[in-house]
């Protein structure tokens, strides 16, 4: 950390490049192995958050929907905007591991496999709440269309039906994603371990080799998929907002729900990667893979993101105002005046001015304070949806039914049950399973050597004049 | 063709029938209301009868006052501004107006497209029909709803709402509904039904007045009316033709601007089926 405070962006390499690619297989082995102390802790945390789910969740099964306090006008509440929360949250994996490999931009490798673990696992949670927000939650399987003797099929015109495609389709393809890219990984793991996860890997590593063949194999699918979920993933969260786009409730009904969405959805994902970030930084010890510099890249991207999010917000706003669409107009003033101002000018400062914070570079170089500005950051995130999903349902045409709801302990205890699930998945997964991609950090250090002059000159006269690259069948080192 | 691919393929016809052509359009009777403003009292009777007649389980004061009651007939007050001043027609001291205000049976109805497992759909007769029995509870609909007249089962009300014996009471024509349903006004879709079996069993048409919903057989000052708009001759159809309201327009043009017919919501096209005839307050 401190040797890189005094250089600029530009001269600070991602990572350290003389980092031995046998230190890289050590290093990430042993992540598996012995967390810190923080990891069970935060690991304890989680299940009990997730126990308190469960108990919400069988709670609201036998006594219904009432002990949620929803009503008559407030149909929906935290469930649908937490759902979206968590589509939300699914969105930056995608974007660092597929859009980001597609550009090139290497520092993504030392973390992408997280964010990648995370659009997985934040899908999951995802998932659940349109499942549980069902009166008749053991019905859930009558939105898919099978095949039924009754010949019935769901209603295609329906976004919830388009829901329950996208979000399938989109875990399905980001699991993929994520286990494909973990496959020479997890042969690394095969020949380094004993006992269960030797099995386990073993299984999961496909007889991977790492011959030529392989690779190019490996690389081209991986390609595949990535330019596969790319549209998928933008489609996705579009679908999502359609949920609400295509109903006819001021401040609902909204064409520029889909983009704001997307962009919403970018946001809050980076700000959760640079949460995780920190805490896997610490709890693995990963102080020379996920180092400040790509911190600060991380940074950046999130401030440009945000800054897009806050200019569709704005443009939402200015077309609402300066339209003639008197419900809506009033749905937003109430938004900005009415009982929901707090949260609504939460959203606005965390989510449109905080991220000011990021163009400090001393913020941007200190771990404590990213991850209190990244949970700020997504606060404002729930906050926004939230403010998208309850206003509208407050406030919507009729005037009898106006009313304001504070939701019930089951819907709290939902959501933050929800994290617990989140938690428990995310830290399960990176205690058995890789989360810095050896293969990939091992590129970036082989890489970067490559580019130096020096380095160039003393292979040149190694093979006197036969500069052809490495064989790529080293990438397996150390296995 | 009667194999499980049959009654699949047979499904699919029939759904993307309905979708072409934006729900029923082969109507074969089109059921209306119309709600005379000025008659109304706001006794609330016809809610009570609603009540009674479709087995609506009363919730108790705490939920009805959190907002989770089952009213599928409810009559709203509205106070006029305070500060308009005394001499208005339109001051507080001359007390509230009354909306009575149940499902518009629209038919451009929002709940219908958004349900996720068609639950609610249009019928032949024009009703927006609500099937108990494939609701997942999923809510779109209600939250679709400008009117917000779907009254949803937040709880298993019926064993709080009949203790023995009193659901020895419960209409035998209609269902209970269980917690997680969504509900609402049917038209009273069961004596619509009760009165062309019976038409049908003495031989002959359904005639205007065989069918007569419990909030209108209820209003005492007979501020409700119902009828079949296709059938030329009904009191329906000629109370919509006086008022010069037409289905299927979002702006009426009438002759004359004091007339007192208007349906709610017409600026969002959702084509609702009850006309409402404006109060009118002597000066």
């Amino acid at each position: 950390m401190s040797n890189t405070k005094h250089l600029t962006d530009e001269q600070a390499k991602d990572i350290d490049e003389n980092i031995a690619w046998a230190k890289i297989n050590k290093d990430v082995l042993r992540s598996m192995e012995n967390p810190r102390m923080g990891y069970w802790v935060a690991l304890a945390f989680s299940v009990c958050l997730f126990g308190l789910f469960i108990y919400a969740e069988i709670y609201q099964y036998i006594y219904g929907m009432g002990p949620a306090l929803l009503n008559t006008s407030h149909m929906w509440d935290l469930y649908i905007s937490t759902f979206v929360f968590w589509i939300g949250m699914s969105h930056s994996g995608t974007l660092l591991s597929a859009i980001l490999h597609l550009c090139h931009a290497d520092w993504r490798k030392p973390i992408y496999r997280f964010a990648e673990a995370m659009t997985t696992f934040s899908l999951m949670t995802a998932g659940l709440f349109p499942v549980i927000h069902l009166g008749r939650v053991w019905n859930f399987y009558w939105v898919m269309p099978y095949m039924s003797d009754r010949g019935i099929w769901p209603n295609f015109r329906s976004p919830l039906i388009w829901d329950a495609f996208a979000i399938t389709s989109y875990l399905t393809s980001s699991v993929l994603f994520l286990y494909i890219g973990m496959i020479p990984d997890l042969a690394i793991c095969r020949d380094n371990t004993t006992g269960w996860r030797k099995t386990l890997y073993t299984f999961l590593s496909l007889g991977w080799r790492g011959d030529d063949a392989q690779w190019r194999n490996f690389r081209f699918t991986y390609l595949m998929i990535a330019c596969f979920l790319i549209p998928l993933a933008v489609s996705v969260h579009s679908i999502v907002a359609m949920d609400f786009a295509m109903a006819i409730m001021p401040g609902w009904h909204v064409t520029t729900f889909p983009p704001y969405f997307v962009a919403g959805a970018l946001y809050s994902g980076c700000a959760a990667i640079m949460t995780l970030f920190v805490l896997l930084r610490y709890f693995l010890k990963f102080e020379e893979y996920m180092t400040m510099p790509i911190m600060d890249k991380v940074c950046k991207l999130t401030f440009v993101i945000a800054m897009v999010w806050t200019y569709l917000n704005l443009i939402e706003f200015a077309s609402v105002w300066y339209g003639h669409d008197i419900p809506s107009k009033e749905v937003l003033m109430a938004k900005a005046t009415g009982p929901y101002s707090i949260f609504f000018w939460g959203m606005m400062v965390f989510g449109s001015v905080l991220p000011f914070s990021l163009l400090s570079q001393t913020v941007r170089h200190n771990m404590f304070a990213i991850f209190f500005v990244s949970i700020f950051l997504n606060v404002g995130m729930f906050l926004e949806r939230w403010m998208i999903v309850t206003p509208t349902l407050s406030l919507g045409y009729h005037p009898q039914a106006f009313n304001v709801m504070w939701p019930g302990w089951v819907e709290w205890a939902m959501v933050g049950g929800s994290f617990g699930w989140f938690g428990m998945l995310f830290l399960i997964f990176v205690k058995v399973f890789p989360c810095v991609s050896m293969y990939e950090v091992k590129e970036m250090v082989y890489h970067r050597k490559r580019t130096t002059f020096a380095d160039v000159d003393e292979m040149m006269e190694l093979h006197t004049g036969v500069p052809g690259p490495a064989p790529k069948t080293q990438e397996t080192g150390g296995s | 063709m009667p194999s499980l691919l049959g009654n699949v393929f047979k499904g699919w016809a029939d759904y993307s029938k309905a979708n072409e052509d934006g729900g029923h359009h082969d109507y074969e009777h089109m059921y209306a209301m119309s709600i005379d403003l000025d008659k109304c009292t706001g006794c609330n009777a016809c809610s009570t009868a609603c009540y009674a007649e479709n087995n609506l389980a009363w919730v108790g004061e705490e939920k009805f006052g959190a907002r989770q009651a089952m009213n599928w007939m409810r009559v709203e007050r509205y106070f006029d501004e305070p500060d308009v001043g005394e001499g208005s027609p339109d001051s507080l001291e001359r007390g509230a107006s009354f909306l009575p205000m149940m499902c518009q049976h629209c038919n451009g109805a929002p709940c219908e497209p958004v349900c996720p497992v068609a639950a609610t759909y249009h019928t032949v007769d024009g009703l927006n029909a609500q099937i108990y029995n494939r609701c997942i509870g999923s809510r779109y609909c209600a939250n679709n709803c400008p009117i917000r007249v779907r009254n949803f089962n937040f709880y298993d009300n019926a064993p709080t709402a009949w203790p023995a014996p009193m659901d020895q009471g419960l209409n035998p024509d209609i269902s209970v509904r269980s917690k997680g349903v969504m509900e609402k006004c049917t038209f009273c879709v069961q004596r619509i039904r009760g009165a062309s079996d019976k038409a049908k069993r003495e031989g002959r048409e359904l005639k205007d007045g065989d069918i007569v919903t419990a909030c209108q057989q209820t209003c005492p000052t007979s501020a409700i009316q119902f009828g079949d708009l296709l059938d030329e001759t009904s009191e329906i159809s000629k109370a919509w033709k006086r008022q010069q309201v037409e289905l299927g327009k979002y702006e009426q043009n009438k002759e004359n601007p004091e007339m007192r017919g208007y349906r709610v919501y017409e600026e969002l096209n959702i084509d609702t089926k009850v006309l409402y005839l404006e109060r009118v307050r002597e000066v």
